[in-house]
């Protein structure tokens, strides 16, 4: 097994492919080769990058540790030929009760994870990676070709070009940033406002209870996306707004199903022991409630990520989100709708880029569910 | 059955207050002077005073928000910046249109669903099973407005002319031009045809959950004894899937036509808009885009209520299919 850890040094993830860790090996060497390739070929965007904004070093700065870690990672787990023992064991995380191992032979859940690590590396890596620059013309320039507007995909623009001859698939990469960044803040809000609230309704019961209860009861008689068009068409529309939006019309999924968790531990025996031992109120749900009831929260942020994305979406489609220089996918579609006849790629690609980073967050949230949850099989809960 | 049904009345008329308070809320913290869009230039400060004054804008918040409600109860939504028409009439006209779409699209969703989760749940762990798993989560997981415009590119603009498909669908619209002079079939005939597009799109978002649901309902349904037992008589495979088990398994899918009311009535605003079906949600996105912020409220109210209201059907049939149901709560 020596000559596959010495293989490591140059290749890592190597080794464990040799020894049939084809998941973990794979994902390794991929990555290692990938962000090698793009180091390489994008040499000269990494010097520019560096003396640029804060975009590009943080590009190169992802790059740089998600290579360092690939490698330490790698050469660690093959030294002294441990693998074999610590595979048996696997990750001990706190959120997955059942384990990494239950999580790992869900090909699915594995999927919307590799899925969603990669739109977010993505993001990230924007500047580094995208073929154009998502704002260029080159058909506006000086004697520049007309043929350039609306051309089909081809080798040179992958996904085709739009009606001012911009590459889509890098205002596709570009618009990541806005509907990502968006989906992930908004449900951190919503998400923290909700367990919060849950929390507090859940513990304390009687008048507080029913208040919130009455509240969040109000607020999913709403459909979400009508109740996000009134507040975004009254307010200034701003990111801030687009966000809080969300975060406002979202809360309560993480509420009702946080209430009904703490509601179930705090009858069980370890919270009759906590409340025996003369703990405080606040002791007893922050250090033994709470921490019990986050794989739930997991699950739902998960979800909700997925759902916050393709709301954003929709509001920017309707001319109502955030008005940036590269827009966000709702608002790709909503431009390229006017081509449809002409270019179908304007409208098709950004599309089915929010169809997959939605479904990544899906697969990955039903995956994490299965993998907390002993009982076979997948559940609606919206 | 009637005390149940009597309790989950009266618990949804404060849903309903509930759901007018928070409209109110959202309109009295949205910066600007409401009175605003009367202001016309060399306009007097003691006019735009006598205006505020006619609106009601003078009297204190809880005045304002008690007459608010009032209104709102009585169906008198103000009337409309933009047309001057009353906000009513408006709604009135629009209504049956968005009604005709979502029962429309419910019906198609629940049966492709039902049918689906059935076959995924019979052949369990098969590549079917996988197929079908993989296209529910692929159009749960779609924009409703993207597959809208999908449906668009390949039904109406390419299906009839590109590819050389017999059918084609319009792509917009309720009825084709001279729809008033065609007879009684054709009307009907040419209704249909436009429905096509909008109805499959809105169901086809809503059939992948609930296929997803029905799926896991009758993998539980179908490990019970007395199915065991069914199969045991002898009875044909058909027999004992599509009315032994089905039946038990749809009991609790009853209260998704509940949980779905709200994603229903989100996706009719997109797939108005994009088809131009003249309904609530395109009324809706047409007052946002010329600020006729009457209408909007007015909407947003009633999509609301719609809700409320749509919950409250779908638990009064609950109470009907599951009899536990009314007798554990009455």
């Amino acid at each position: 097994m020596a000559r596959g850890r010495w293989l490591g040094i140059a290749l890592p993830g190597l080794p464990q492919l040799l020894r049939g860790k084809w998941l973990e090996g794979g994902v390794a060497l991929s990555l290692w080769v990938g962000l090698l390739a793009v180091m390489l070929a994008r040499f000269d965007r990494i010097v520019e990058a560096i003396q640029g904004g804060v975009d590009g070093r943080v590009a190169v700065l992802t790059l740089l540790l998600v290579l360092v870690g690939v490698w330490v990672w790698s050469w660690g787990s093959v030294r002294e030929g441990r693998s074999e023992q610590e595979a048996g064991e696997g990750i001990k995380w706190g959120i997955l009760p059942g384990g990494w191992a239950a999580f790992r032979s869900n090909r699915m859940a594995l999927l919307g994870l590799g899925l969603a690590i990669s739109f977010y590396l993505a993001m990230v890596l924007t500047p580094l990676i995208a073929p154009f620059d998502p704002l260029s013309m080159p058909a506006f320039e000086e004697a520049g070709d007309m043929r350039l507007r609306l051309a089909p995909p081809s080798a040179v623009h992958l996904l085709g070009t739009d009606q001012y001859s911009r590459d889509v698939l890098s205002r596709i990469l570009y618009g990541a940033r806005i509907s990502l960044t968006i989906g992930f803040l908004a449900v951190a809000i919503s998400v923290t406002l909700g367990t919060f609230l849950g929390a507090v309704a859940g513990y304390w019961g009687g008048l507080v209870d029913s208040v919130i209860m009455r509240v969040l009861d109000m607020f999913m008689a709403f459909p979400s996306i009508v109740l996000l068009i009134a507040i975004v068409a009254l307010f200034e529309p701003s990111i801030f707004l687009v966000i809080a939006a969300l975060a406002f019309t979202q809360w309560p999924f993480t509420a009702r199903i946080v209430r009904g968790e703490i509601l179930a531990l705090r009858e069980r025996e370890f919270a009759e022991a906590a409340r025996a031992l003369g703990f405080s109120r606040a002791r007893l749900l922050l250090r033994h409630l709470l921490p019990n009831a986050m794989p739930s929260v997991v699950v739902v942020a998960t979800l909700g990520i997925g759902n916050a994305i393709v709301l954003e979406a929709g509001l920017s489609f309707l001319g109502l989100g955030v008005r940036s220089a590269t827009p966000s996918w709702g608002t790709m579609v909503d431009q390229g709708r006017a081509y449809l006849l002409d270019a179908w790629w304007v409208v098709t690609f950004p599309g089915l880029a929010i169809v997959l980073a939605v479904m990544a967050f899906n697969l990955l949230g039903d995956g994490l569910r299965d993998a907390m949850d002993p009982r076979q099989g997948t559940r609606v809960d919206p | 059955m009637l005390v149940y049904a009597a309790r989950r009345v009266l618990t949804s008329v404060p849903l309903v207050l509930g759901v007018a308070t928070i409209v109110f809320l959202v309109l009295a913290l949205a910066p600007g002077d409401p009175a605003s869009v009367y202001v016309r230039p060399g306009m007097s400060p003691e006019t735009l005073e006598h205006i505020r004054r006619n609106l009601g804008l003078d009297a204190p918040a809880h005045v304002q928000y008690g007459r608010w409600v009032l209104s709102f109860f009585r169906g008198d939504f103000g009337y409309s910046l933009a047309s001057g028409m009353p906000v009513r009439a408006r709604i009135l006209a629009v209504l049956p249109n968005t009604l005709i779409l979502t029962s429309v699209s419910l019906c198609i969703a629940f049966v492709t669903g039902v049918l689906v989760g059935v076959v995924q749940a019979v052949r369990q762990h098969s590549f079917l099973d996988s197929v079908l798993s993989g296209a529910s989560l692929f159009f749960y997981s779609m924009p409703s407005f993207w597959l809208a415009i999908m449906m668009v590119l390949v039904f109406s603009v390419n299906a009839g002319n590109a590819w050389g498909w017999p059918v084609s669908f319009p792509p917009s619209g309720m009825a084709s031009d001279g729809y008033e002079l065609m007879k009684a079939t054709d009307q009907l005939r040419d209704r249909i045809h436009h429905l096509v597009l909008p109805a499959f799109t809105l169901a086809l978002v809503l059939a992948g959950g609930i296929a997803r649901y029905v799926r896991s309902s009758m993998l539980e349904v179908i490990r019970q004894d007395y199915i065991r037992t069914a199969r045991a008589k002898g009875l044909p495979e058909w027999l004992v899937v599509w009315k032994h088990a089905l039946r038990n398994a749809l009991i609790p899918v009853v209260t998704l036509v509940g949980v779905y009311f709200p994603l229903l009535l989100s996706g009719t605003v997109f797939i108005e808009y994009v088809f131009a079906w003249p309904g609530m949600g395109r009324l809706m996105v047409e007052s946002i885009l010329l600020e006729d912020y009457p209408v909007v409220l007015a909407g947003t109210f009633l999509f609301g209520g719609m809700v409320v209201l749509g919950n409250l059907l779908a638990d009064l049939l609950y109470g009907i299919v599951d009899p536990r149901i009314r007798h554990g709560e009455g």
